[in-house]
Order: C-alpha cells, then structure tokens, then sequence
C-alpha cells in the first residue's frame, strides 16, 4: 500500500505540519513526498530526512487548485492513499482531485483507526464520525495537530519531476503578517487574545506573554473582526485548529465555534473577568480577573521565576 | 451575468447539539433549523454584486428535504431572483451533492457559482472545490473580497500565512469566508416579496445522477470529555502552574 504525501511549505521552506503528516500515515506504507514550488530544492532537501519517506517528488509551480489537480491526478495512478494536511492548501487541492478521480475524500482525519478506518470530527468538535472507506484509492487530509511529528535521519532520494504544474488563475498579491512567532497550528505554547483587548495596541500584551513563553498568538473571530489580530491568527471552527501542551486563553469567552479549534489543548488556562464563561469553566486553571492588570504582573512573575523558553 | 449560489439548512449554529446515546448520529429533531451562515454570506455576495451592476439573475439552489424551501426563501428576500429545490429525503455525500450542482450548472450556465466554504454541520468544506473539478472551471475559495475586474474577478482569499489574492478568468466558482461581507437581514416587505418569486422544486431521481454514498459511518460519538479544573486565587500561583507545566514539557 502506497502512499503519496503532498508538502506543506512556506517562504521556501518544509512546514511542521508535513512531518506530522508523514508521521501519521507512514503505517499505511511507505511514503513518497511530493514537493511543488517554485524553487522545490531546500524544500525537498528537509522532506527527504523524515524517517518513513522512500522518494521525494518535486515539481515547479504554483499551489493553485487546478494546477495541483491536473499534477496528482496523474501521479495518483501509482499509489493507494493520496493524502494532504488540512491546511489552507490540502483543503482546497483535495475534495477538487477526489472529484476528478470520482472519489469521495475523508478529511480532517484526527485518528487513523486501521488501513480503511478514520475518525473525523463533524459539528465544530461536538461530534466525533467513525467512517469506513472502502474505495479503491483514499483521498485524504490528516489535522496535522492530532499526530506526532516523523522523526529525522533519513536522506531519501529526491527525483524531479516535469510536470508542468499549470492554472487557470493568476496569484497576483499576498498579504502576510509578519511575525517571528512560531507556527500556530503545531506550536507547543498558544496564548489566544479575544475581543476583550478592546484595540490592536492592547493586543500586544498578548503578544508580550506569549514571547515570553516562545508561544504561538491566537485570537477569536471577535478579535480578528474587530481588526486587533490579523486572520492567520484565528483559532477555531472557521480558523485554525491547534493542539498545544498549553492553551492560555485571555479575555476569550468560549463559544462553541472557538472551542472546536482548541479540543486537542492538553492543558488550558483562562484568564477572564466572568467565572461563569465557559472558558473558565473548561479550563485546567481559571484565574478571575481583570486582563490589564494580570497580564503584566504574570509576565514579571514568570520573570521572577526565571522562566526561560 | 448569472450567479448562481448553493445553500444549505443546517441545525442552527448557535444550537449546542447532543450526539445520540446509540452512536447512530446527531439529535436533529425539534431542534432549530437555519441557512448554514457561510451560505448566508455567499447569498449577500451575489446579491451585492447584482447590486453593483453585475449580476443580471441571482438563482439559488439548495438539495434537501421539502422544508429546505424556508432557506431559499430567505435567500430570495435578501435579493435573490429565482430559486431551485432539489428535493431529497436522504443524507447526501459531498460527492453527490457537487454532482447534482454539476448538472444546474450544465442547465444554467452561471458565470459564477458562489458556495459557503464549509458547512456548519458536516464541516467538510468540499462542495466548492468538487463543483470546480467537475465542471472543469477555476477556484477560489476561503474568499474574503470579491471584485469584478474586466471580463474576470479578483478575489482575496483567507489562507494559513494570512491572505492572497487571485485573478480568475469566468466562469469560476468562489466560496465565502465569514469575512467577505456582514449578511443583510430581509426586511417584512421583502420577506412578503420573496413568495411571489419563482420557485421549482425538483426531485433528486430526475438529474439521473449515483446518489448512493461511497463511505460508511460506522458511528457518531461524542468527543473525550474533559476533566474539570480549578481556579486559583492570585497571579502568583498562576505563574507557578505555567512555571511547572512548561518545565514538564518535552522538547520538540
Ligand atoms: C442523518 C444524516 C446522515 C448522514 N449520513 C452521511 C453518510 O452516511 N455519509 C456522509 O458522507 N455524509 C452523511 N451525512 C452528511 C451529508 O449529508 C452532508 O450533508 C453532505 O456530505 C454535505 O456536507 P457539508 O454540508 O459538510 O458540505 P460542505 O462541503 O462543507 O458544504 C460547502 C457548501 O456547499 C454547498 N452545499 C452543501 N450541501 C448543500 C446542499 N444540500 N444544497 C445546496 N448546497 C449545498 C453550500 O454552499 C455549502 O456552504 C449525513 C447527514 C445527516 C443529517
Ligand atoms: C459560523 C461561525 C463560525 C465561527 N468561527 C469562529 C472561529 O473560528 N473562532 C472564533 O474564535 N470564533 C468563531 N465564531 C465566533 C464565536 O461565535 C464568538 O463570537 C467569538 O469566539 C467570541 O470571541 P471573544 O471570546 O473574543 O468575545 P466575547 O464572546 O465577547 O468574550 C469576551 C470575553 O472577555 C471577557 N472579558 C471582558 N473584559 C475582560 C477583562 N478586562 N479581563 C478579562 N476578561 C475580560 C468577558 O467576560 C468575555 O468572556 C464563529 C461564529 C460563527 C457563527
């Protein structure tokens, strides 16, 4: 049963989310990654040292749709399982490639139950599908958050591919919010900032404690509507899905559809004016309380404890 | 220009629902019902752009139970022009439902198809990209602008490291994102107005298309449950938990 993983990749190198990926399926079979990028070569290079993966793949292009499409569709022939991460490039690419092969895709898998059985969560986490697939070929998208990160050591060969990887439309402007914080969906540490900040400058206490921690910034969709935390930032059902050891949650209330982004939190921590949200209620530890003033004395206590990331 | 638009009716989204004791799905009786609020935004995009000069006809279709008539006719007080019910009583796959639309898309020939990106329930987020494969037309989804420039749309899509933009030639498919616009609510007038539109339903069996599904469910269950926690009295023992779960951390 072979396997072909397509790579997650930003500013021309490998995403966390890919070795997550390899490390979720490599019990399917062996693994081939398959790169596409403009310049595919460093990104290959990292790809080919994930343990599990028998041969990476490269092709130039873009990572429209249609032109991923066209690509997989071809290569797809060779293998059993064709599977992506559930980020913004996976779900886009793979319910369009399922169609053109006249398959159904299973996305969004949080557990891999045997070669055909997976887990997915349905109504913003409130409900967990068990689904057998019992199609020739699989589709896939893996929650890169709910699996453990392939180890390294391997140097599998890299081949290229070529392909043209060609689309009907036209990438003409990003707009990135930069930042040195690490990956959001695969960090260790989120703090996540709510409407409570009450403006963009405020929300860079938020991002104070979290460089304190080496955490990752997530905010709710009130936070991100209200223009104090850019989109990438969002965590939830619409946003993004993050499973860090530690979620503290600050001025957040909880709604359902913020809370289906962070289910996979191993500890969570609130910081809120209200005891009876439903946060605090969830949380491992609550602390009630007013943000601006909490904020800065737990940095200084940290401080004072010599915390160190 | 035609827009065509794909809406869903979902259980209501502020509505914390219960798995079934039996594993066999979710309780959806008496319980409250509404058009999926990414729809809901794809419906005002189309009816903006009809606004703007650029949609002749807004048509809306939704696949679903006879009752999936209250969300079209919610669309079409909120501007839309005609509507189409493809009427079944059976849970359809993604796969099904993006085959269906494929052949309202042979008959209408729409130069945009406008979907929610993903649907409150299910939340697959499949249809729009299947539609686009099916019907051979560009994609963009996760859409948080539209504009109409020259003979195609530019549209500014929400992705993991923050927004980019697209030109697409039409006819294309887009899928809204809940930032693409703030949803208008039809005025009595309008509601009494969207009665007279036109609106057929057809049943599913006549598109002639495999509606049977490819996946098994082999049960619905509810997620891990939570323990429940504490709150502590001061910034202080705050700090010492924080302190003691990151010192206990393994190290990526
Ligand atoms: C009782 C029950 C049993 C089910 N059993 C199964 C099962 O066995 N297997 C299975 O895969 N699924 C099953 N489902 C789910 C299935 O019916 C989904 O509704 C379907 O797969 C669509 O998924 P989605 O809405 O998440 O699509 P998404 O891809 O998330 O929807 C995106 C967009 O597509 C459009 N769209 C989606 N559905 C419609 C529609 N009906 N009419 C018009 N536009 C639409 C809308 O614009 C929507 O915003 C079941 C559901 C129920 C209630
Ligand atoms: C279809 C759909 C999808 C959605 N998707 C998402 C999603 O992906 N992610 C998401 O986050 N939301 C999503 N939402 C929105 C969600 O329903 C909530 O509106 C949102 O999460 C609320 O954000 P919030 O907690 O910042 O604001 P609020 O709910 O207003 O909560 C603010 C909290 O801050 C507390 N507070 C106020 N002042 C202070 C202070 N000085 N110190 C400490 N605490 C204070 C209050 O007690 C309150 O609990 C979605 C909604 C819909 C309909």
């Amino acid at each position: 049963m072979s396997v072909l993983v397509l790579a997650d990749h930003d500013r021309g190198a490998l995403s966390p989310a890919t070795a997550r990926v390899v490390g979720a399926v490599s019990e399917l079979g062996p693994v081939d990654v398959l790169v596409v990028a403009d310049d595919p070569s460093a990104i290959a290079q990292s790809a080919s040292t994930l343990s599990g993966v028998a041969k990476v793949l490269t092709a130039k292009g873009s990572s429209l749709a249609d032109g991923l499409e066209t690509l997989l569709s071809t290569l797809t022939v060779r293998y059993h399982y064709v599977v992506a991460s559930a980020g913004s490039v996976g779900k886009d690419v793979m319910p369009r490639l399922a169609a053109k092969l006249d398959l159904m895709p299973v996305t969004d898998i949080i557990a891999i139950r045997g070669p055909n059985s997976f887990d997915r969560p349905i109504y913003a986490g409130n409900a967990i599908q068990t689904v057998t697939d019992n199609q020739l070929r699989h589709v896939l998208t893996i929650r890169a958050s709910a699996f453990r990160p392939a180890a390294s050591g391997n140097a599998a060969p890299i081949e290229a591919l070529d392909n043209p990887v060609a689309s009907a439309a036209n990438l003409i402007a990003t707009h990135r919010t930069e930042s040195d914080t690490p990956d959001l969906a695969t960090a260790q540490i989120v703090v996540g900032g709510g409407v409570a900040l009450g403006s963009a400058e405020n929300f860079q206490l938020i991002e104070k404690l979290a460089k304190k921690l080496g955490a990752a910034i997530g905010a709710t969709r009130a936070a991100v509507d209200a223009g104090y935390a850019p989109n990438d930032w969002q965590v939830g059902q619409t946003g993004k899905i993050i499973a860090p050891d530690l979620y503290i949650a600050i001025g957040i209330s909880g709604a359902l559809q913020h809370l289906a982004g962070i289910q996979g939190a191993k500890k969570i921590v609130a910081i809120n004016t209200d005891p009876e949200a439903p946060l605090v209620k969830l949380a491992d530890v609550a602390l009630i309380g007013d943000l601006f003033e909490i904020i800065p004395q737990l940095i200084a206590e940290l401080d004072r404890l010599g915390l160190k990331r | 220009m035609k827009i065509l638009v794909a809406i869903k009716r979902v259980v209501d989204h502020n509505v914390r629902i219960r798995v079934r004791p039996d594993g066999t799905g979710v309780e959806t009786s008496g319980v409250r019902l509404s058009m999926n609020p990414f729809c809901k935004h794809a419906v005002e995009a189309a009816v903006q752009l009809s606004e703007a000069g650029h949609g002749d006809e807004v048509v809306v279709v939704s696949i679903g139970p006879k009752t999936a008539n209250d969300v079209i006719l919610t669309a079409l007080a909120m501007g839309a022009h005609r509507g189409i019910l493809i009427e079944t009583d059976a849970a359809l796959e993604t796969l099904a439902i993006a085959k269906l639309l494929a052949k309202v898309v042979a008959e209408e020939n729409p130069d945009i198809v406008l979907l929610g990106k993903q649907a409150v329930d299910d939340d697959s987020n499949h249809v729009g990209q299947m539609l686009a494969a099916l019907t051979n037309r560009p994609q963009a989804t996760f859409a948080s602008e539209i504009k109409v420039v020259g003979q195609g749309v530019e549209v500014t899509r929400e992705v993991d490291s923050g927004r980019e933009t697209l030109s697409l030639p039409l006819p294309a498919i887009v899928t809204a994102d809940l930032r693409l616009n703030t949803p208008r609510n039809a005025a009595l007038p309008m509601v009494m107005k969207a009665r007279s539109k036109p609106l057929a339903a057809r049943p599913a069996a006549e598109f002639g298309v495999d509606l049977a599904p490819r996946l098994v469910v082999e049960k619905i269950s509810p997620p891990p449950e939570r323990v429940a926690g504490k709150t502590v009295d001061s910034v202080a023992e705050l700090a010492a938990f924080i302190a003691a779960d990151v010192s206990n951390m393994e190290a990526l």
